[in-house]
């Protein structure tokens, strides 16, 4: 398989993973396969969307995080808090509650991620106006950078090159606690995040950035901090030093069309992966998206609120947002206060130029991938067009193109097997060993305990 | 490689299918993203003209490692005057499909731009072939 570029924070856990053909099917970039009953990823190919992760059944796919644990290797332990973590509580829990209830879990400092917002959209607006090539594109998902890297590379240069908000503010808030007399190695700064792509952003390949320590995940940090809030006496007055209060817009930035709806122009804010491929899809091959100055793109469905680590439903979580933003101020704290952090960003507010990193079917010269993809096309007369599945490939063409990979074989289609078996170019127990192959031995026993079954559960 | 796509005249809604799964296949072979948009956005225009003006076509292409031929026949109106239709700006389409945002009278110039090579031969009452060609390298121009 090809060479990994990125890390990636979704894992597969073979305990866990009955082998299904919910995560392959779902998979926006056709990288799962199911071997030996197994889920395994293609590193190249994925883009950290947590689309499978939000399919899988049997909770097989996770998020790999670290120990909450290694906070206590810094002494200024910094949380920096998401809106959509607020989000997460119902009106009636104060931000101040649960501002309180991160001190009480062992932070020192408790910081929110969209403090700089004001500054990227400046900065923002900046690289606009001198863009050649319109739409330009918002770097705010993660997930969204990968896809067109991956699947849309000739758009990469159109993706706007600054940092998005948790970046910008781990830069801003260590320069803070450097001011405030912290040296760079007692500083921690903590990521709540509510997905997986943030995370393998955050790592890189290389581990983390220099500024931020760690990254914990937001289901992992709601659980730690509900339980505190439950039991808290009735009568409980919390007391702790508030992080700066967002303004409206700031806390609305990662709401879908938060962005959007402060360019000029023509701008589209859209969500779901799936959608937004389907966009690109169409703004590469016909003149029908004409121009458009402005594209917000978000993997997930109500953007971040609709991340695959966000616990609370995702309607709800968008709705407390916005209604918690309404009556704030309008100016931004930023420009206030702490002048050296602010022209520090605003020095270290872009990132590097983006490489394309296309996922390519097969390997060799134009000669060559011309020929693999005439034998596809020849597969396919035989092939079912069924897209079961049941081959470990996500459908029938995946499956065409796997043939012509050698990584898979023409009988591993079940429709094939019939079809060889009926001409006798196949006997029976080959056919299901052929089957054992994809799904794992033993996999068509009959079993009580799985799920759906009469036992399940016990 | 070969591909045949049908065109029906009026539906502008599927108008676009060709010259997306031409672009994936070029996408595949690594073609150059300059060229694959060119040849994209010269098909896309190609089908719009069908679409807009005749009552239905075919699409032919025919990739090679150094090239792509694209082929579009149709029965319609024809072109009466070549020369004049290669103007920008000039347009006989319907107030219908001005109104759906096409007719602007930059499809064939358009495509004539973004191809190597366009040749257009039309009978009144009976239809229009277009033939483009583009090459991948530019060295091969």
């Amino acid at each position: 398989m090809e060479e990994t570029k990125f890390y990636h924070a979704l894992k597969i856990d073979n305990d866990r993973c009955v082998g299904c053909t919910h995560c392959m099917t779902k998979c926006p970039t056709g990288a799962i396969r199911i071997r030996e009953g197994k889920a395994s990823i293609r590193k190249g190919w994925c883009v950290d969307c947590g689309e499978c992760l939000k399919a899988c059944p049997t909770e097989a796919i996770y998020v790999e995080q670290d120990d909450f644990q290694k906070i206590f290797d810094y002494k200024a332990r910094v949380v920096l808090v998401p809106t959509v973590f607020i989000g997460q509580f119902s009106k009636y829990t104060t931000e101040e509650e649960i501002f309180s209830a991160l001190y009480e879990l062992g932070f020192t400092h408790v910081f929110q991620v969209e403090f700089t917002a004001d500054m990227i959209h400046r900065e923002m607006l900046r690289q606009m106006e001198q863009a050649e090539e319109k739409p330009v594109i918002s770097s705010f998902c993660p997930a969204i950078v990968r896809l067109i890297q991956v699947r849309f590379p000739a758009l990469v240069d159109n993706i706007l090159l600054v940092k998005p908000p948790v970046n910008a503010t781990a830069t801003y808030y260590h320069k803070v606690l450097e001011e405030d007399g912290f040296s760079s190695e007692e500083i921690g700064i903590f990521y709540v995040t509510p997905c997986a792509a943030k995370i393998a952003s955050l790592k890189g390949a290389e581990g983390y950035s220099s500024t931020i320590k760690g990254v914990i995940n937001m289901d992992t940090l709601y659980n730690k901090v509900y339980h505190i809030l439950k039991n808290r006496p009735k009568d409980f007055v919390p007391e702790c030093v508030l992080p700066p209060s967002l303004t409206k817009k700031e806390m609305r930035w990662s709401q879908t069309g938060g962005e959007a709806k402060h360019f000029s122009g023509r701008c589209l804010a859209i969500d779901e992966i799936h959608n937004v491929i389907e966009f690109l899809e169409r703004m590469e091959s016909t003149t029908e998206v004409r121009n458009v100055d402005f594209l917000e793109l978000r993997a997930c469905d109500r953007s971040c609120a609709g991340g695959v680590l966000a616990v609370a439903n995702r309607f709800l979580t968008a709705e407390r947002v916005m209604k918690r933003s309404m009556k704030r101020d309008k100016a931004p704290l930023i420009y206030s206060d702490r002048l050296e952090a602010l022209s520090y960003l605003k020095q270290h507010i872009t990132i590097r130029p983006l490489q394309p990193n296309p996922k390519l079917r097969y390997e060799g010269n134009i000669e060559e991938v011309l020929k693999k993809m005439e034998q596809v096309r020849k597969l396919m007369c035989y092939l079912p067009g069924i897209d079961c599945g049941a081959c470990g490939s996500p459908n029938c063409q995946a499956l065409a193109e796997d043939i012509v990979r050698h990584e898979a074989q023409f009988s591993d289609c079940v429709f094939m097997q019939r079809n060889m078996e009926k001409h006798g170019k196949l006997d029976k127990e080959h056919a299901f060993r052929l089957i054992e192959k994809t799904w794992g031995k033993d996999r068509l026993n009959k079993d009580c305990y799985k799920k759906g079954a009469k036992y399940e559960g016990q | 490689m070969q591909f045949r796509f049908e065109l029906e005249g009026g539906n502008f809604s599927k108008a676009g299918y060709a010259s997306s799964q031409i672009k994936k296949v070029l996408k595949q072979l690594s073609v150059d993203p300059r060229i694959i948009k060119r040849v994209v956005v010269a098909l896309y225009e190609a089908e719009v003209n069908v679409v807009a003006h005749a009552w239905r076509g075919t699409v032919l292409a025919d990739i090679e490692a150094d090239r792509i031929s694209l082929l579009l026949q149709d029965e319609g109106p024809g072109i009466p005057d070549i020369g004049q239709a290669m103007q920008e700006g000039f347009s006989t389409a319907s107030a219908a499909v001005r109104e759906m945002g096409f007719g602007a009278g930059m499809g064939l110039p358009n495509m004539k731009k973004n191809v190597d090579e366009l040749t257009i031969e039309s009978k009144v009452g009976e239809g229009t072939v277009v033939r483009m060609l583009t090459y991948f390298s530019a060295n091969d121009r």
